[in-house]
């Protein structure tokens, strides 16, 4: 007999109590999350108990109702009974519970939800007499149950409330031997935590979006579309709302800018993260920052909120340096030019920005000093002496990456400035002997170099103050919680805000006019100065926190500068500023490729997306859909040609084109009278129902889930449409023409919600909908007010334009045309190093892309491959002795992939100076 | 529903005096009134109940580990199949077909409660597919057709038509 369980499992929690506490005897084999250990399941099942006879079996509850029955405990019924609501009750409320708590951050709702089932578990424990659940002593249903609540009640985080009764018992069996060492092998003292790669891997609960927050009723099967009930009331009420009609205020598309706070509106500041200007943006960068604040803020546009959206390009830094260096352009001709094709990408993808600025400009410097000064005065700066590289005859300070020499612990003679490649050992630049300038091989001195530091530490009290209120009245995602909460931890340090470079703006102290700030100190400021350049108001949006909302949007590897540094920078400033109320963070966007190429995927590039004849709103569409919110997504051409076609074409597009066809084709293209059946009242509330959670979502800026809903009423749509044949029933008798005139009006009103709903995701498909149907612009603001109402926009007799269909099949081959072309081999990183010479190739280019700011996990990936090929030919070639300037080219471009690579890992080439105070 | 189930049950079993039955909460968890105790609460409760009321054990299976492998899928019945979606459905059949590939009944070589709990609860999923979906899950349809014959087991609900000769033969369609 042998038993298969895996760590941070809670159902592993139940068998390990059971098999040590009936002594019966079993191999246990721990194994993988996804290990297939039952033949015949298709997920993966654990624990799962091999029995002598072959038979396996998957239910932890059936393997402890086995260990114990071995053992001579049979089940009673009360037994039976507990297991069973166990089972059916308890587990899902449990699983949305551990979902919340783990992966979502939300302990917080965790009570409400598990409120249901524990009570009902103290209620019949308080009636009971006897220690146990079913008696004196302890059986299957105490060890089952006290494994379901141990992740939950063992963490203190979770304020569970009172259950006295529970809470004795569950002690009670905390205290059996079998039961604590169960928990320390399973949890192994991580608590939740612990449990975290496992609840990754199980399907998300579908119940949180239930209208009924009653955890036992929490089946999935509610939210299936088919299966929903709508009762009468939802349908009176909805047919209502259906002849309220539209608002007569219409609504105006063109913004009067400068747009400012209003007194009595909702006033809404969105950024986005600030593109780094040095690189062509790719599709990672584009759904992580731009394109969701930009579907954000047309949503809040539609919602009638006072909202000013800024974004521009971040500019400063050593990567534009270098880069100026590679094109043999200078810094600014560089941002000149980057910053227009960013310009003209984010224009191909309608990010439709209130303004794109850039970070060089006047007011940057400005607003940078006046904040630095302050935090001066006020005492939030420290000086510190940092030992540095600096070469003489290029008249800088050397960044780790510029210098190579011999490493002072094993005597590689090519030793970076930061690390040993091949002892692997961290070197602190000035202990590298015979050190080299990498850029005109001439040997480095060490100079000492005052820098500022921004006092961390001093600020922290009063960081922690405002986080504590932010996060919790404001909409911040799990992720952006989580990071912000792990640098709080581990303590703040600190930081250096200024660096020895030409390419910044200037510090203004005198005792340190070399140098510039650290472009961390200075970008967020992009965000003042961008708005200062868009209006000379700028301060009564960023110094009015009590009248303005803000909202940041990025990456999450940006997620420390906007919620610890940043802010401490705003608050030691003492200016009134406005602080960030939502930080809203994504995962990563990740590339899959085809399986002929296993080591690497590459990405799509911004310019590119527009070669592939695919349009703007098909990309926003599937970037949309697979929004890395909440966790990793993986971008594909197959899964975009599918959903492109089912979606897209198969779904929306086929119901908004039959509906307006039935118009045009039965009823002169005039939208027939009406005549509301309760059928037709059920749709309306179905459709009601998904808009309002669709604006629930929105709110919450859950912009792949809100987009679920938008596909839902299309599918609602399809089917009405097929169960009434409007088509055959036109060609029928007066009552039937009646009734194929009423699912034609009710469906291209549906149609004409669906437009509204789409334009913050597919704006032009938006405004095509519109064009075709005639609608009037005023359904635009109507029916997303409140909580949302679905209004008849298209009366009787409104005569509606020329219809057409609004999207294209992408076809296989097609769309495997479009995969060899921009996936794989010609990008692969290997292949950017075999072509790389003095200038760099095009498509090597394209591996040089970094993230939002320079950090992008996935090509570091590629990249510290193609370091470590690289590596091994230049350790081959030394070995085979061969020419001198062949190693020397070789070795080269291993450096040149190197300093890629630094950038790619968002690790500053410049000289890292902490590390030289530690001598 | 649930009830008709358990009165089917009753009838199967034999039992002569029907049992006393309510519901509870807005899932309709079945009740039973036991005159000799606590009332017992959910369908499988219940059922096993009954069968050991009617004093039938081997219908929970023979041995300790046909019991335990009965009691799994009662288990199933109840926390997977009531409450799939319709995505689950799929999964669900084909594992289960599986499962059978190599099997005449759930547990064991003998007629037991899994095997009635499961037909009823899959039902109508069966009732849903196609002919030639079916075909595709030929080992469930099987095993499906010879529950719905076996004497005494469907009393609530309409047989399914099951065709004896594959249409389709192979799986291109």
């Amino acid at each position: 007999m042998k038993l298969f369980v895996s760590e941070g499992n809670p159902h592993c929690l139940k068998v390990l109590a059971a098999l040590e506490e009936t002594g019966v005897q079993c191999d246990v084999q721990c194994v993988n999350h996804e290990e297939k250990v039952v033949p015949f399941l298709s997920h993966p099942a654990l624990p799962a108990l091999l029995l002598p006879s072959g038979q396996h079996l998957f239910s932890s509850d059936a393997i402890c109702r086995y260990m114990f029955e071995v053992s001579g405990q049979e089940s009673s019924e009360l037994c039976n009974q507990w297991l069973e609501w166990e089972a059916t009750d308890f587990q899902p409320a449990l699983l949305q519970a551990l979902h919340m708590a783990v992966l979502q951050g939300k302990g917080s709702e965790v009570p409400k939800v598990l409120q249901g089932p524990l009570n009902y578990l103290d209620q019949r424990l308080s009636k009971g007499i006897t220690p146990y659940l079913t008696g004196e002593v302890v059986s299957v249903a105490d060890i089952v149950l006290w494994a379901a609540l141990y992740p939950v009640f063992s963490d203190s985080s979770l304020s569970l409330g009172e259950h006295k009764f529970v809470r004795a018992w569950f002690d009670r069996v905390t205290g059996m031997r079998s039961c604590k060492s169960a928990a320390q092998k399973v949890l192994q003292g991580k608590g939740l935590q612990g449990m975290k790669s496992y609840m990754q891997r199980q399907p998300a609960p579908q119940s949180s979006q239930c209208r009924d927050t009653h955890p036992c009723n929490s089946s999935p099967a509610e939210s299936d579309e088919g299966e929903r009930v709508v009762s009468e009331e939802e349908m009176g009420a909805a047919a209502l709302a259906w002849n309220k009609g539209l608002n007569t205020c219409p609504f105006t598309t063109d913004r009067q800018h400068p747009i400012l706070p209003q007194e009595g509106k909702r006033n809404i500041l969105v950024t986005s993260a600030l593109p780094y200007v040095n690189n062509v943006p790719h599709l990672g960068n584009i759904i992580g920052c731009v394109l969701s604040a930009d579907v954000f803020s047309r949503y809040g546009r539609l919602r009638d909120w006072n909202l000013l959206f800024v974004c521009g390009t971040d500019e400063y830094g050593t990567a534009t340096e270098n880069k100026a260096r590679e094109e043999g352009l200078t810094p600014q001709q560089i941002c000149d030019k980057y910053h227009a094709i960013h310009s003209s990408i984010y224009k191909w993808f309608q990010i439709d920005f209130d303004f794109f600025g850039r970070t060089t400009t006047e007011k940057q410097t400005q607003i940078s000093q006046n904040i630095f000064w302050r935090l001066h005065e006020r005492g939030f700066l420290i000086e510190e002496t940092v030992e540095q590289l600096r070469c003489e005859n290029c008249k800088c300070f050397l960044a780790d990456r510029f210098v190579e020499g011999t490493c002072p612990h094993c005597s590689y003679p090519e030793a970076r400035g930061d690390q040993c490649d091949k002892c692997g050992r961290l070197i602190n630049a000035v202990e590298l002997g015979e050190p080299q300038c990498k850029v005109c091989r001439q040997t480095p001195v060490i100079r000492s170099s005052r820098h500022l530091f921004l006092d961390l530490p001093k600020l922290e009290a009063q960081l922690e103050q405002w986080l504590d209120k932010s996060t919790s009245a404001g909409d911040w995602t799990a992720n952006a919680k989580q990071i912000t909460r792990s640098w709080l931890r581990d303590g703040l340090k600190p930081r250096c805000i200024t660096r020895d470079l030409r390419w910044g703006t200037p510090v203004p102290h005198p005792d340190f006019k070399e140098k510039v700030f650290y472009v961390w100190f200075d970008a967020p400021i992009g965000y003042l100065s961008i708005t200062a350049n868009y209006t000379d108001k700028w301060e009564k949006w960023w110094k009015n926190p009590h009248q303005v909302e803000l909202y940041n949007f990025m990456a999450k590897d940006n997620v420390p500068f906007h919620s610890v540094v940043f802010p401490c920078s705003l608050l030691g400033a003492q200016d009134n500023y406005t602080l960030v109320n939502h930080l809203v963070a994504t995962e990563y966007l990740n590339y899959e490729d085809t399986k002929f190429s296993k080591s690497r995927g590459v990405g799509v590039f911004g310019d590119m997306a527009k070669d592939t004849g695919i349009p703007s709103d098909v990309w926003r569409f599937y970037l949309l859909y697979l929004r890395p919110e909440g966790q990793d997504s993986a971008f594909s051409w197959a899964d975009m040609a599918m959903k492109n076609n089912s979606e897209l074409l198969n779904n929306l597009g086929n119901f908004i084109n039959r509906a307006g066809m039935f118009v045009t084709k039965f009823f002169d293209g005039c939208v027939p009278a009406m005549e509301l059946q309760q059928e037709d009242k059920k749709v309306l509330a179905l459709v009601g129902w998904e808009l309002q959670q669709y604006i629930q979502l929105m709110d919450k800026v859950k912009i792949r889930d809100a987009l679920k809903h938008i596909l839902n009423i299309s599918r609602h749509g399809n089917q009405y449409i097929q169960v009434n044949e409007p088509w055959k029933k036109i060609k029928g008798g007066d009552a039937e023409r009646l009734r194929a005139g009423t699912v034609t009006g009710v469906s291209v009103n549906v149609a004409c919600l669906l437009s509204v709903m789409l334009f913050p995701y597919m704006p032009t498909v938006s405004q095509t909908i519109r064009d075709q149907f005639n609608a009037p612009n005023s359904c635009m603001n109507t029916m997303l007010q409140g909580t949302g109402t679905f209004v008849c926009v298209l009366s009787a007799g409104h005569r509606i334009g020329t219809v057409s269909p609004l999207f294209q099949k992408l076809e296989v081959d097609q769309i495997e045309a479009l995969k060899k072309k921009f996936g794989g081999q010609q990008m692969t990183a290997q292949s950017a190093a075999s072509t790389q010479s003095a200038t760099m190739p095009a498509p090597a280019v394209a591996a040089e892309v970094a993230a939002v700011n320079g950090v992008d996990p996935e090509k570091a990936k590629q990249l510290t491959q193609a370091v470590a090929e690289q590596g091994d030919k230049v350790r081959v070639l030394k070995a085979q002795k061969a020419e001198k300037a062949v190693i020397t080219a070789e070795v080269a471009q291993l450096l040149d992939l190197k300093k890629q690579l630094a950038l790619a890992e968002g690790k500053s080439p410049e000289p890292a100076p902490q590390k030289g105070k530690k001598k | 529903m649930a009830l008709r189930e358990l009165s089917s049950l009753e009838k199967y079993l034999g039992l002569k005096k029907p049992n006393k039955y309510s519901t509870q909460g807005d899932k309709k968890v079945p009740v039973l009134q036991n005159n000799n105790g606590p009332p017992l609460v959910g369908l499988v409760t219940v059922a096993c109940h009954l069968v050991k009321q009617a004093q039938r054990p081997e219908l929970l299976g023979d041995s300790a580990e046909n019991r335990a492998v009965v009691q799994q899928w009662l288990e199933y019945r109840v926390s997977k199949l009531d409450v799939c979606t319709k995505e689950d459905v799929k999964t669900i059949l084909k594992d289960l077909n599986l499962y059978l590939q190599d099997k005449v009944y759930l547990a064991g070589n003998h007629f037991t409660l899994a095997d009635a709990l499961v037909y009823n609860g899959i039902h109508p999923k069966i009732v849903d597919l196609a002919v030639q979906e079916k075909e595709q899950y030929v080992n469930v349809t099987r095993w499906f057709d010879h529950i719905q014959h076996y004497p005494g087991v469907r009393h609530h609900l309409p047989p399914i038509v099951v065709l004896r000769n594959r249409i389709y033969t192979s799986r291109h369609h």
